[in-house]
């Protein structure tokens, strides 16, 4: 009887703490949060957009074009922010968000992606109305901040599955 | 005395008779409750350390429940010439195979969760599209988590550990014992998702660590009570915390006997049951058969938990008996 009465009074407690770290993010912090800041850097000012070349979703030039370019672009202005693009192969792409050149990478990523222990995956979306299938975003690692945002805007803009 | 004479609870008297229905029931009920919540977890799962170390320990926990119904099946299976003592010991080989396996699992969870915050891995936890609704899925993460907490915590947990010592059932005192600390689990794992919620990345790992230590502590302890009784440790309460009170019974009830001179006891926990051995030196010509026959009558009377008795007759006591408790017995 004894040990149940502390179990519980120790469940108070946590409680407690459970209920004082909610209230903690009501004071300016908040949830999801990036550790590394991104999505807070790039609102307002210019995102990094990494950009895999693929017929039919996106083609090089300056500024680039495509459905996924459009898509960005949307995303990007969702956040007040200017795009800043950077064109490359997926494997250069997934070394430049390891290496927080870039914050956002697109292209023909799937959701069973090989790079899914490298960068944070997206939830799956379509980009030209489903044509090219179910595609993904790669954001860095743990930003979870940004990730979130961005899948919100998939959501948002029915473009989710 | 009345008791049990089919099903389950065979040849045991009322009280723990009913006890063993309702831990059976029991146990069906949290196999049951945490198939649900391993299942309502591994929506919610994400890429949180702490949740994928917490999801573990849930399927682990069901293996003291396992053992214990397979167990169930041995430990009324009467004597044979082959297998002399009965198979008792089948539950202290479900409570070690149990601990082994925490101990195990633990271990590698621990080390997977120390490798991930050396390599400062940042865990992910994005959104899902609930109704039309983005949620962060570490909302529904904490919102699990803080539910599930219930059943060990507040239903079986209590109830087996009230169970367990009118059973002398040392694998579902264990199994109670892990139930009730489950909140540190829980919370655990709550603090480390909303610690990466904030953007402390590293409190998923730490949760994890924690978690698992818990899982390690779980094994050693079921680990350790399962070999010091199949080791023939002289028995001890279901808790393990000290010499069983029934030693002293049953030298008080020797000592009251005249023609003994004295006496000392070899008492061990087969699970559940006791097997005793009596070592007698008889005052001078006074011993019969029938009345070594008596001790061995009036030892299973004393306690349900008295399956065997032997008496030994010798003209000195061997060594490292069990003694009275006056002549230097401790726990």
């Amino acid at each position: 009887m004894h040990v149940k009465m502390v179990d519980r009074a120790r469940l108070l407690r946590a409680g407690i703490v459970a209920a004082l770290v909610l209230a903690l993010t009501g004071c300016g912090i908040s949830i999801p949060s990036d550790p590394q800041g991104t999505l807070d850097r790039a609102t307002g000012e210019e995102l990094r957009i990494g950009l895999a070349i693929e017929p039919g979703l996106s083609e090089g030039g300056a500024p680039p074009t495509g459905p996924l370019v459009d898509l960005a672009n949307e995303y990007a202005t969702s956040i007040d922010a200017r795009p800043e693009w950077e064109i490359g192969g997926e494997e250069t792409l997934i070394e430049m968000l390891e290496q927080e050149q870039i914050d956002i990478a697109f292209g023909n990523f799937s959701e069973d992606s090989p790079w899914s222990d490298r960068a944070a995956l997206s939830r799956p979306f379509t980009a030209d109305g489903g044509g090219a299938g179910m595609i993904v975003a790669l954001m860095p690692l743990g930003e979870n901040a940004l990730v979130s945002s961005f899948e919100r805007f998939v959501d948002d803009t029915g473009r989710a599955q | 005395m009345s008791g049990a004479r089919n099903g389950l609870a065979r040849g045991l008297p009322d009280e723990q008779a009913g006890a063993l229905r309702k831990a059976v029931r029991w146990q069906i009920f949290t196999v049951c409750y945490t198939a649900i919540t391993i299942t309502a977890v591994a929506f919610v799962l994400g890429n949180s350390q702490a949740m994928k170390t917490a999801w573990i320990e849930d399927m682990l926990s069901l293996l003291p429940q396992l053992s214990f119904f397979v167990a169930l099946i041995f430990i009324h299976r009467r004597p044979t010439p082959k297998l002399p003592y009965g198979q008792h010991r089948a539950m202290s080989v479900g409570h070690l195979v149990a601990g082994v396996a925490l101990l195990a699992v633990g271990g590698s969870l621990a080390a997977e969760a120390i490798i991930g915050l050396v390599k400062t891995e940042h865990p992910t936890i994005g959104t899902v599209n609930l109704f039309g609704n983005t949620i962060w899925l570490g909302w529904l993460m904490v919102l699990v988590m803080a539910i599930i907490v219930i059943g060990p915590v507040f239903l079986y947990g209590p109830a087996k550990a009230k169970l367990a010592p009118v059973l002398h059932n040392k694998l579902l005192y264990a199994d109670a014992d892990m139930a009730k600390a489950d909140w540190q689990t829980n919370v655990a794992s709550i603090v480390g998702v909303l610690g990466v919620g904030i953007g402390w990345w590293w409190l998923d790992g730490a949760a994890a660590v924690f978690i698992s230590l818990g899982i390690m502590r779980d094994g050693f302890r079921n680990t350790r009570a399962a070999v010091s009784d199949l080791m023939d440790q002289r028995a001890r309460t279901f808790d393990n915390s000290k010499r069983h009170p029934l030693a002293d019974d049953i030298h008080r009830y020797l000592a009251g006997l005249t023609w003994v001179k004295e006496a000392g006891i070899r008492m061990r926990d087969e699970g559940q049951v006791f097997h005793i051995e009596v070592f007698i030196v008889p005052r001078a010509d006074s011993l019969t058969a029938e009345r070594a026959d008596e001790i061995t009558r009036a030892l299973h009377d004393l306690d349900w938990k008295v399956q065997d008795v032997v008496v030994a007759v010798t003209t000195a006591l061997p060594d490292h008996l069990d003694l009275p408790h006056s002549l230097g017995a401790s726990s």
